[in-house]
Formats: C-alpha cells, sequence, structure tokens
C-alpha cells in the first residue's frame, strides 16, 4: 500500500498552484521602482582586436543613463574559476582573465563589449546601435585539434597556446599497457559528445538593487545558488563583502545546470547599480541565451576496451579533447576531468582505467556543466564501446554487461571513487522485464514486414552524484567547499520554516522536503513551509546541481530536525517531569514510555517560547537550529535503460518506439517528483541523442542561434517512457538513503538511443560502426550508404 | 502612441500604448498579468499562449494594438470562479505536468484550446498539437497524461506497459 503521508508517499506539488495560475514570481515579473533596463553590445565576430570604442554619438540618445564599456572595469576582479585542476606534469591550469566586459579582444561571438543603461529597454537597444566599435578581426580556432597545432592563432596573447591542461588520471601506466599487451580483443571507437545548449525554457535575467542608505546592493537572479553568486561575485569580481550584498533566485524557470555560474551580467547590472544609484534590470532574450549561457558536453574521443579470451574486461583507456571554450566558467574545468574521469569504469570490474583529457580554449562560448556534466560523456562512450565489442565478439551485448558487473560493495574503483552501494544485476533484470525482450523478435519482423528495420539498444550507467565531500574534492582542486546547511524554525504554536540552502527550479522541494521533516516529527506536511533562494533568509548553502539536494541539503536538514527533536525531548522531559531518556515522540506526541501520560508537539514549542514552565537554568528558550552537513561519500544511482527504435530505410528518420529505464535511487522521497525527473532527463537525453547540436563554422559564427536551427525536443518527437526506481540498494552513508535522481535520464539515456539505430541498421545488413549523435535523418542515411 | 480598449480576463481595459508593443509586454508591463512568459524572440516556444477571441494565440507574435476590441484571455483568467484550479489546471497538478512551471501557462491555454474543439483526443493528436510549445522539464509524458485525464480519459494504465 503506498502511503499518503511523509517519506515515499506522493503529495500533490504545493508549488503548483501558483504556477498554473500564472502568480509565480520569476526574476524577470520583478520590477525595482526607478528601475533602468541595460542592453549588451555583444561581439558579432568570433575573434578579434578592438582598436576604438566611440560612445559619444549614443550618449546623446533619449533615455540613454550611462555606457559603460571595459574601460569601466579595469581595476576589479574578473569572473573566477572554482575548480583548479592539476595537469598531468604536476602544473596548475591555464586561467586566463575573464572580464565583466571585454578588455582589448573579443574571444567569441556574444562577448559583450559594452552595456547601455537606459529608461527604456528600447532606448538602451536604440543607443547601442549608436555606438562605434572598430574590431579588428582575428583568425578564429574553432576545431580543438586545430587549436593545438603549433602556429594556431591564440584566444588569449598571455599563454604560450590554446591547451587549458592536459590531465591524466586512472591506474598505473604499467598496468593499463599491460592490460591492451595481453588483451584477447580490444576494441576502439572515436566518438563526438555534440555540444549542447541547456536551454532552460526561462532565459536569464539579473536585476541589481542598490540601497545607499545602508550601502547594501540586492542582486535578483535567475541562479541555483544564490549564496555561491554572492560568494563569488563579491569576494572576487566586486569586492562587496557578503554582508552588505543579497542575492535572491526567485521563482526559476529550469537550469539544468547553466544556471550554476556566475555570469558577467550579474556582476554587471549589481555593480552598474551602484554606480548610477538606479536599479538596472536585464533580461535576456533567447538569442541571446545562445551565446551567453554556458553551453555543455563537447568531448571528442577515442576509446578503447581490452578483453580477454573469456570476454572479461581487462583494460579501458580513452582519450578526450575537452572543449573550454574562450573563457573557464565556474565549474567548467571540472567537468572533463573528475566529473568524468571518476566514472569511467562505469558498472565494470575492468581492473586497469586510464582516462587522458586534453582541455582546449577556442573561440566560442564558454562549455561548463550541463545535466550530468561529465558523467553522459563518460557513460556514452564506455557504454558504446562496451557494445561494440559485443558485436564484434558475437556476443549478446546483455551478457556480456552482466558478465562484467561488480557485484560487490563496497567497490573501490581504479579512478579514484568507493561505490558504497548498488545491485546491477537487479536493475538490468528489471530492465528485461519491462522492455519485453522475449517479445522483440515479433516486434522485428512486423516492423520488417513494413519495410522498417527495428533495433534495440540497452546500456548500464552509473553516476557520482550528492557532490560532494569537502575534503576529498579539496584535494582535487575545488575551491569550495560542498557540504550544504539548514535551519529548523520551529514557532510558538508548532508550525516550522525550514531554510535550506539548496535552490528549488523545478524538483519540487517545496513539496518533498517537508515530508522529511513530518515523518521524523509525526506531525502534519502542511504545518511545514521550506524558504529557499534568498541568501538574506537562509543560513548558508552552495545550491542545486549534481543531483545534492536531497543528499546533501536534505541530510543538513535531517540532522537539524534531530536537534530539534532532542531539545523538544528535554522540554518534554519537564513538562512531564520523567527523564529525558524515557521520553518517545511518535504521531507528533511526546509520551513517558510505557505509561500514558503524554504533551502534544504544540505544548512542548509553545513552552519553548513561553517558558513559564520550564527548565531555564538548564536549556535556552526558543525552539531553532541549524546543522552543516557534509558527505562522507559521492551517492552512486545507477541503472539499465533500453531503448526499442524503428529506422526507415528510404529516409534514415528514426522514431523511437519504446523507452524503458529501470534506476536504482536509493531511498525514494516522493516517487511522482522522481518519475517526473527521469522522464525530463530522458527527453534532454533522447533529445542529445537523436535532436540537438551546437554548431559553430569554421570562422567562429554560431550557426544554431535560436530555436529555429537547434532542434529541442517537442511532445511529437518522444514517447510515453516505461520508468521503475524499485530496484533500490539505499545510500549506506546519508541518514535518508537518498541518491538522487536528477540527471540519470540524461546520462543514461544517449547510448541505448545509437545501440537502438546501430543495431537496426545491423538486422538490414548496413555494417555501420557509430553515427556521431545527434543521429539525424542525413546522418542515418549516408551511414546506411556506407 | 494609439488607444487600445480589449477585454482581458472579463475586465475591460483601455490603456495609451506604442504601435510596437508586443501583446506579451502589454499584458507583462501595462497590466502587469505577468503569467504569460516569455520563452524566446522566434515565437517557437509556446510560453506565452494566449486566447483571443477564442482562438490560441502566441502573445508575442501580436502587437496590442491588433487586439482592439477582442476578447483576450490569459492563465490569470483560467481558474474557477471560485479561485479553484479548473479541469486542466488541476489535472497538470494531479499528474505532475509540470516542474518549473515556466512553460505551464502556455501549455495549460494551448490545452484548454485542443480540448474545445476535441474534447478527447488520442495521444498522436495531443502530441502533435503540442508541436508549438517546447517544455524543457517534464520529458511531456506527464502534460501529455494530463491532458488525456483533463479530457476525461483512462490514464491508469500509461507507462505501466
Ligand atoms: S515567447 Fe516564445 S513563442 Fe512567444
Ligand atoms: S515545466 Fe519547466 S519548462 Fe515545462
Amino acid at each position: 500500500m503506498p502511503k499518503d503521508h511523509g517519506i515515499g508517499a506522493a503529495p500533490k506539488r504545493r508549488e503548483d498552484v501558483r504556477f498554473l495560475t500564472g502568480t509565480g514570481q520569476y526574476t524577470d515579473d520583478i520590477n525595482v521602482y526607478g528601475q533602468t533596463y541595460c542592453h549588451f553590445l555583444r561581439s558579432d565576430v568570433a575573434h578579434g582586436k578592438i582598436t576604438s570604442i566611440d560612445t559619444s554619438e549614443a550618449e546623446k540618445m533619449p533615455g540613454v543613463v550611462r555606457i559603460f564599456t571595459g574601460k569601466d572595469f579595469e581595476g576589479l576582479g574578473g569572473l573566477p574559476c572554482g575548480w583548479q585542476v592539476t595537469d598531468k606534469h604536476g602544473a596548475p591550469m591555464k586561467e586566463p582573465g575573464h572580464p565583466v566586459l571585454a578588455q582589448g579582444k573579443v574571444r567569441h561571438v556574444g562577448d559583450p563589449i559594452a552595456a547601455v543603461v537606459a529608461d527604456s529597454l528600447e532606448e538602451a537597444r536604440d543607443a547601442a546601435e549608436a555606438i562605434m566599435v572598430e574590431i579588428e578581426d582575428l583568425p578564429a580556432v574553432v576545431d580543438m585539434k586545430a587549436a593545438l597545432e603549433s602556429g594556431a592563432a591564440k584566444v588569449h596573447d598571455d599563454l604560450d597556446d590554446n591547451l587549458c591542461y592536459d590531465w591524466q588520471f586512472g591506474s598505473e601506466q604499467e598496468a593499463v599497457d599491460k592490460a591492451f599487451a595481453e588483451a584477447a580483443h580490444v576494441s576502439t571507437l572515436e566518438l563526438v559528445n555534440n555540444r549542447l545548449v541547456a536551454n532552460p525554457m526561462e532565459p536569464r535575467v539579473a536585476v541589481g538593487e542598490y540601497n545607499r542608505a545602508n550601502d547594501e546592493s540586492t542582486l535578483y537572479t535567475t541562479s541555483q545558488n544564490p549564496h555561491v553568486i554572492r560568494l563569488l561575485m563579491g569576494a572576487f569580481v566586486l569586492n562587496i563583502p557578503e554582508h552588505k550584498l543579497r542575492v535572491v533566485a526567485p521563482d526559476v524557470g529550469g537550469g539544468f545546470g547553466t544556471k550554476i555560474f556566475h555570469y558577467a551580467e550579474e556582476a554587471f547590472v549589481t555593480w552598474a547599480s551602484r554606480q548610477i544609484n538606479r536599479p538596472v534590470k536585464w533580461t535576456s532574450t533567447r538569442s541571446e541565451a545562445f551565446m551567453s549561457d554556458a553551453h555543455g558536453r563537447d568531448h571528442v574521443t577515442k576509446i578503447e576496451l581490452a578483453l580477454d579470451k573469456d570476454n572479461n574486461f581487462t583494460g579501458l583507456r580513452t582519450d578526450t579533447y575537452a572543449n573550454m571554450g574562450a573563457y573557464l566558467s565556474t565549474f567548467s574545468s571540472s567537468v572533463p576531468t573528475w566529473l568524468h574521469g571518476t566514472l569511467m569504469a562505469g558498472n565494470y570490474k575492468t581492473p586497469a582505467v586510464q582516462v587522458n583529457v586534453k582541455a582546449v580554449f577556442t573561440n566560442t562560448v564558454p562549455v561548463d556543466a550541463y545535466r550530468g556534466a561529465g558523467r553522459p560523456e563518460a557513460t556514452f562512450q564506455l557504454e558504446r564501446v562496451v557494445d561494440k565489442a559485443a558485436r564484434e565478439l558475437g556476443v549478446d551485448p546483455i551478457a556480456l554487461r552482466r558478465q562484467n558487473f561488480i557485484t560487490e560493495f563496497p567497490y573501490a574503483t581504479p579512478v579514484a571513487v568507493e561505490y558504497d552501494t548498488g545491485d546491477y544485476v537487479a536493475t538490468m533484470d528489471k530492465l528485461e522485464e519491462m522492455i519485453d525482450r522475449a517479445g522483440f523478435e515479433a516486434r522485428r519482423k512486423e516492423s520488417e514486414s513494413r519495410g522498417k528495420l527495428r533495433g534495440l539498444g540497452i546500456n548500464c550507467y552509473i553516476e557520482a552524484c550528492g557532490i560532494a565531500p569537502s575534503n576529498l574534492v579539496g584535494q582535487l582542486g575545488a575551491r569550495a567547499g560542498l557540504y550544504d546547511a539548514a535551519t529548523v524554525r520551529v514557532n510558538a504554536t508548532g508550525s516550522i520554516s525550514v531554510m535550506v540552502g539548496a535552490h528549488s527550479h523545478g524538483q519540487g522541494h517545496e513539496t518533498a522536503f517537508p515530508q522529511v521533516v513530518a515523518e521524523m516529527l509525526g506531525i502534519d506536511e502542511s504545518m511545514i513551509d521550506i524558504v529557499h533562494g534568498d541568501s538574506s533568509k537562509i543560513p548558508f548553502g552552495m545550491g542545486t546541481y549534481g543531483s545534492r539536494s536531497l543528499a546533501v541539503c536534505g541530510s543538513a536538514m535531517v540532522r537539524a530536525t534531530e536537534k530539534i527533536i532532542n531539545k523538544a525531548k528535554k522540554i518534554a522531559a519537564h513538562l512531564l517531569e520523567a527523564s529525558e531518556g524515557d521520553i518517545e515522540l511518535k504521531d507528533g506526541q511526546f509520551t513517558v514510555a510505557g505509561t500514558d501520560k503524554s504533551v502534544a508537539w504544540g505544548d512542548v514549542t509553545l513552552a519553548a517560547y513561553v517558558p513559564h514552565n520550564y527548565p531555564l537554568e538548564e536549556i535556552e528558550p526558543g525552539l531553532e537550529e541549524t546543522a552543516f552537513y557534509d558527505p562522507a561519500n559521492f551517492t552512486y544511482p545507477a541503472g539499465a535503460y533500453a531503448c526499442e527504435v524503428e529506422v526507415d530505410p528510404e529516409t534514415g528518420k528514426v522514431t523511437i518506439e519504446r523507452f524503458a529505464a529501470a534506476d536504482d535511487f536509493g531511498n525514494v522521497v516522493n516517487p511522482m517528483i522522481v518519475e517526473g525527473q527521469v522522464h525530463g532527463g530522458l527527453a534532454q537525453g533522447i533529445g542529445q541523442a537523436m535532436l540537438e547540436n551546437c554548431v559553430y563554422d569554421e570562422s567562429g559564427q554560431l550557426l544554431t542561434a535560436s530555436y529555429m536551427d537547434y532542434a529541442m525536443p517537442r511532445a511529437d518527437d518522444v514517447p510515453f517512457y516505461a520508468v521503475d526506481h524499485s530496484c533500490a540498494t539505499p545510500c549506506t552513508h546519508n541518514p535518508l538513503g537518498v541518491k538522487g535522481c536528477g540527471e540519470a535520464g540524461a546520462i543514461g539515456s544517449p547510448p541505448s538511443v545509437v545501440n537502438a539505430v546501430i543495431d537496426a541498421l545491423h538486422s538490414g545488413g548496413h555494417k555501420v560502426e557509430h553515427i556521431d549523435m545527434p543521429v539525424s535523418p542525413h546522418r542515418v542515411w549516408q551511414a546506411m550508404q556506407g | 502612441m494609439t488607444k487600445v480598449t480589449m477585454t482581458v480576463n472579463g475586465k475591460t481595459v483601455a490603456k495609451e500604448v506604442r504601435g510596437n508593443m508586443l501583446m506579451t509586454e502589454f499584458l507583462r508591463d501595462e497590466l502587469h498579468l505577468t503569467g504569460t512568459h516569455v520563452g524566446c524572440d522566434t515565437s517557437q516556444c509556446g510560453a506565452c499562449v494566449i486566447h483571443v477571441n477564442g482562438q490560441d494565440v502566441k502573445a508575442c507574435t501580436m502587437f496590442a494594438g491588433e487586439a482592439e476590441g477582442a476578447e483576450v484571455a490569459t492563465i490569470e483568467g483560467m481558474a474557477n470562479a471560485d479561485g479553484s484550479l479548473n479541469t486542466i489546471q488541476q489535472a497538470f497538478q494531479d499528474y505532475h505536468g509540470l516542474q518549473c512551471g515556466f512553460c505551464t501557462p502556455g501549455m495549460v491555454m494551448t490545452a484548454a484550446a485542443l480540448l474545445r474543439d476535441n474534447p478527447k483526443p488520442s495521444e498522436t493528436e495531443i502530441r502533435d498539437y503540442l508541436e508549438g510549445n517546447i517544455c524543457r522539464c517534464t520529458g511531456y509524458h506527464n502534460i501529455v497524461k494530463a491532458i488525456m485525464a483533463a479530457s476525461g480519459q483512462d490514464v491508469s494504465a500509461i507507462a505501466a506497459e
């Protein structure tokens, strides 16, 4: 029987009512009295030297308040990168400056050159057109391998070349070499993990407001992590102490990673509002978003898998070129390294694994984390090469995976992480049941009778979520701690506000988090509210990304609630004239064990705030507790996915007929929300595999700069998905036993789509080994022509 | 500046507006009806869908002046008279047809237009009709399910297969 409240129940989302009635408050819905509007003049060339900027005509235009250029930002800091990667020779990565407004050079289409602040947006736009900018074109570097050739144009003149770092990680060289030297079979694959644009439906917005009376600045912004923005912007860019800086991220219309990062526009509106003593608002258009939001993926990889004569995986080696774009975005450097290399073992007990990554600067928009961040790239290459190996060896792809599964936990991989728990056999069993594998041949025949090819693709995935143990990531180069915090504030009448550092931008925290506290206290969920997204209201928080909210911030909330329970028991013991150790809390009642003496939750909370009969010598009045929680390990959600496609051999068009996902997320607090997260991830993964591709031409022009050219998955591109999360092995090191579910769908789905297409083509006699994503009709058709 | 008069969610409004003011700006900035969202600048996302004289229209594709004399309905006017969610809104909540909520007003307005013309659409008809509405969060599964449920169809078997 499903529960109707508490952990495991699926109450309707309380945030839905405001969203369904048009009363949500997104950043663009905020207008501040006296506000000005900002328009950025952005580079339309990929690489060039700014020889002059003349704003004199523009300044005379109606409504113009002030025009800013890079000159105005000299002396202020640049946008920082939050992760220092050390290259294989022990040198720190190259870290070029990232100015708020371009200084001397533009390095990608969309790089902001000047900003016009005016009384209206129209006036700001008109004036921007009157700014005279002279740019001397420089050759652009777009292709990563070409960018590393000697003599290539340099994105940053003060660096020796375009190589940010050359990183190596994993098993000893000798062990890897031996595995390949002794291999009975080696499968090799070269592939591209296509560049994507995250495209949350709400474009980015930033409103800066300065209050001269108390010298405080407020930034309203579309962020997944307001405290991180406050820290980075205050300490590194603008030099404003944190107590004078408030960052508010209200309702945010999706993030998917791209709203983690600290962006130039945020720093600009905050700083400009202090200069002109008026609020400054900037709202991105979608076209601007394409050229200023950090992009995702963009890896070019060669992967090799060594197997012994019994088809055991013995070695894995990968070589990746990772595009950084023109500047290092906030977490960019960690994505192809620690978020990618540490997952290369996948679900398999391959003893020797080596990961090589060259990170490259190019004249393109910065590339950073996008849903999955490094883990989709790891999963795609691994699960593609395993499929290829199965085909080359003539063995069943599921059997080959099963044979190599890790089955004992904890398991220390050769790539630094230790999986605490999992059951890959169980999710694979579940998946086979979900997809009716036995019926596949009949379905294939039916497709063939209509002249179509049918393919079944499966894959496994594992991810490291619940980011992250601070001491570990500190050793790996993170410049931040990755704990989270929560304050549980119990009011006199027993209602509760929980201030959490996690930020909800679609994940439903306002519904799911109270389920946990309600379960612990035995009170009604309606008595509990979640407060998030405002640095002035919450203790601290690293925000929401990397499927961390419940695993890390939820754990902090549990710890704070435990402190509340401890204190409340002391108060109850006093009220009941019993000893504290005998007090039990159940269903919102404190009872003396073994008796019928009890006091209700509300009596205890009232006593805490009206301490007339209260042990004041022993405990303070009030009932409010804060906890910071730093995880002991990552969490390791894992699972098995399957995709069944039909390919039209006449046109190359691929249709997804079925999609199934069997996930192990550990314990689940709200299954409805978890399934929704998987659906959304699947659509993004299927979008990557089938439709989405961010393309630059050789000169660095962005060819896919709107929804006309960048194909977003739409309702008729995707099927109903079959999802299951019943094979749960709870996380062993956090109090809820949860692992995180936000990224799984995007990580796990691309390989099964491509595996399915390749399977379909082989069934039609086309010996195609690989098609790069997106598997568009054109690419599939071309592959079939040989 | 031109004067426009129209009925929005049953109330008559009259305003002086710029000739090139988009309907999205008119609703959001002039009337403070911020439920109509702007997700793109090429008329392709559907976050801005409203009803004009009973037709679903992308508000970013029309000037405010073009709505002179029209009956306009926005997401703010969709709930029942007592403030409770209407059938479609309720189905979106019941079936978790929204996450971040940004596409949601457009989805609800589009679904309302569909169900008025086609009270029991098939899954395919729904997916086709949503062609102009992008949702980045839900993967559409629960949106399609919610619309089927709102039209009185049994959705209990969906995705159990
Ligand atoms: S705002 Fe995107 S279609 Fe109107
Ligand atoms: S719910 Fe976020 S875009 Fe649809």
